[in-house]
């Protein structure tokens, strides 16, 4: 079990801001995050793209952004718990309890959510026949790649993970590689070495073809595919590998008790609380009258509320408000005479 | 101006003046036409604003630039008609543009 000041759900721009707020007033925070790195949005579907509309920062790729946010907020030692999702939220006399999938607790008595448009999953297969082989010959990422030994092993996708893997496994598995189209978005080099492949037979390559049925007693023994005109392949397939990139959902947030607005949820704009105390909702997931996407509100969100969560997490104090050009207590917490 | 029109995947169509310069996704957004989640914002960096197009529309509707094919690879049952809705641009000459929504945007 972990105490903490405030739990920020979300490692985005947002979260990370709003850490740096927390930090410049004394506050502890712990950020949880379901993706494997730091940055949200920022670096998991743009790190390369400029952003224009950053104050006082003309242009900034989405990593350049996060790698400074992160630099902003090392003097504080805020742990990071990625790869891991917030699951539940309970109450307790005056603190919530916050438990998350891979089974770690915090006791807080704030929740900031700074969790953008949901957390990020895997998109899957549209056929329903896929469903009850998921997890087990369905699979939408690898932890083991020992299991596909000898294998059929069918993979789906056309971007970097889908052409990777096909070059990997190909070593030791039968592998098909199946997309939708015959333009792939992966590497030159990577696409290159599939068509070397292809012509060489070591894997079978199907373009503009998409999966139809996955057909098996208990075990996974084939999978149809459809072409653009209706021609139907069938293929023998131990395993099925689907990359499609990832897609966002709201998940667990919507079983919390917050009000909800679509998939927004709405603060007031004082300090940026929901409908339960103690918990802060910032950036775009949150909404109210005016409310615009960007990460400069983000930001200017993300301080307010950590001025919010100052009063539950020191109650018998007073918040004082000071500059960082001026305080020394602040320069202290930064590590900066 | 232009109208556009919106079928949901059950059939139910909505009909609405989109201003010029809009996108087709934000004239679905600012109607308040279900089917369009547009979760990114029209930074084309989700696929959420997938839309169906027929032959005879799909044609006349301004090229795909590069990386929209990409992004609807990951859409939700893509096919050869498939068009994100955001790079959709409205203008005067879209007018009667229909489009339709698939089952599910994730």
């Amino acid at each position: 079990m972990i105490k903490t000041d405030v739990v920020i759900v979300g490692a985005g721009p947002t979260g990370l801001f709003c850490a740096h707020q927390l930090g410049i007033i004394g506050l502890k925070c712990e950020i949880v995050d379901n993706l494997d790195k730091i940055g949200g949005q920022c670096i998991e579907l743009y790190p390369d793209k400029p952003i224009y509309d950053i104050p006082a920062l003309p242009q900034c790729t989405g990593e350049e952004l996060t790698n400074n946010l992160i630099e902003q907020i090392k003097p504080f030692n805020f742990k990071f718990h990625l790869n891991d999702r917030v699951q539940e939220l309970t109450s307790e006399n005056e603190n919530w309890i916050v438990k998350t999938t891979n089974g770690k607790e915090f006791h807080t008595p704030n929740v900031v959510i700074a969790g953008g448009v949901g957390s990020f999953e895997p998109r899957k297969f549209p056929t329903k026949s896929a469903e009850k082989f998921d997890g087990t010959s369905v699979l939408y990422s690898i932890k083991d790649k020992t299991i596909f030994k000898d294998k059929s092993v069918a993979i789906f996708g056309g971007g970097d993970s889908a052409l990777d893997w096909a070059i990997e496994l190909s070593n030791t598995s039968k592998v098909s590689l199946i997309h939708r189209r015959d333009e792939f978005r992966g590497a030159p080099a990577s696409v290159k070495r599939i068509k070397d492949l292809s012509e060489k037979n070591i894997i079978n390559l199907f373009t503009k073809y998409s999966i139809k049925e996955v057909k098996g007693n208990g075990t996974l023994e084939e999978i149809e595919i459809k072409s653009e005109g209706g021609e139907i392949k069938i293929l023998k397939a131990d395993y099925v590998l689907g990359f499609f990139g990832l897609i966002m959902q709201l998940g667990p947030i919507a079983e919390w008790g917050l009000n909800l607005d679509k998939k927004t949820i709405p603060v007031n704009t004082e300090n940026f609380e929901t409908n339960k105390k103690g918990i802060f909702a910032i950036g775009d997931i949150c909404t109210y009258p005016g409310k615009l996407k960007l990460i400069l509100s983000g930001f200017h969100e993300g301080a307010l509320a950590a001025r919010g969560c100052f009063k539950y997490a020191r109650p018998n104090e007073k918040y004082r408000f000071e500059f960082t050009t001026a305080s020394n207590i602040i320069k202290d917490r930064l590590g900066v005479k | 101006m232009a109208k556009i029109i919106y079928i949901e995947h059950n059939g139910k169509e909505h009909v609405a003046e989109v201003q010029n310069g809009l996108t087709v996704m934000e004239g679905a957004l600012q109607n308040d036409i279900p089917g369009i989640d547009a979760d990114c914002g029209g930074s084309m960096s989700c696929a959420t604003c997938h839309v169906y197009v027929k032959e005879d529309w799909y044609n006349k509707l301004p090229k795909k630039e590069m990386g929209e094919d990409d992004m609807l690879d990951q859409a939700y049952e893509p096919n050869s008609n498939s068009r994100l809705s955001c790079q959709i641009s409205v203008s005067d000459d879209l007018d009667g543009l229909t489009v339709h929504m698939p089952e599910k945007q994730v």
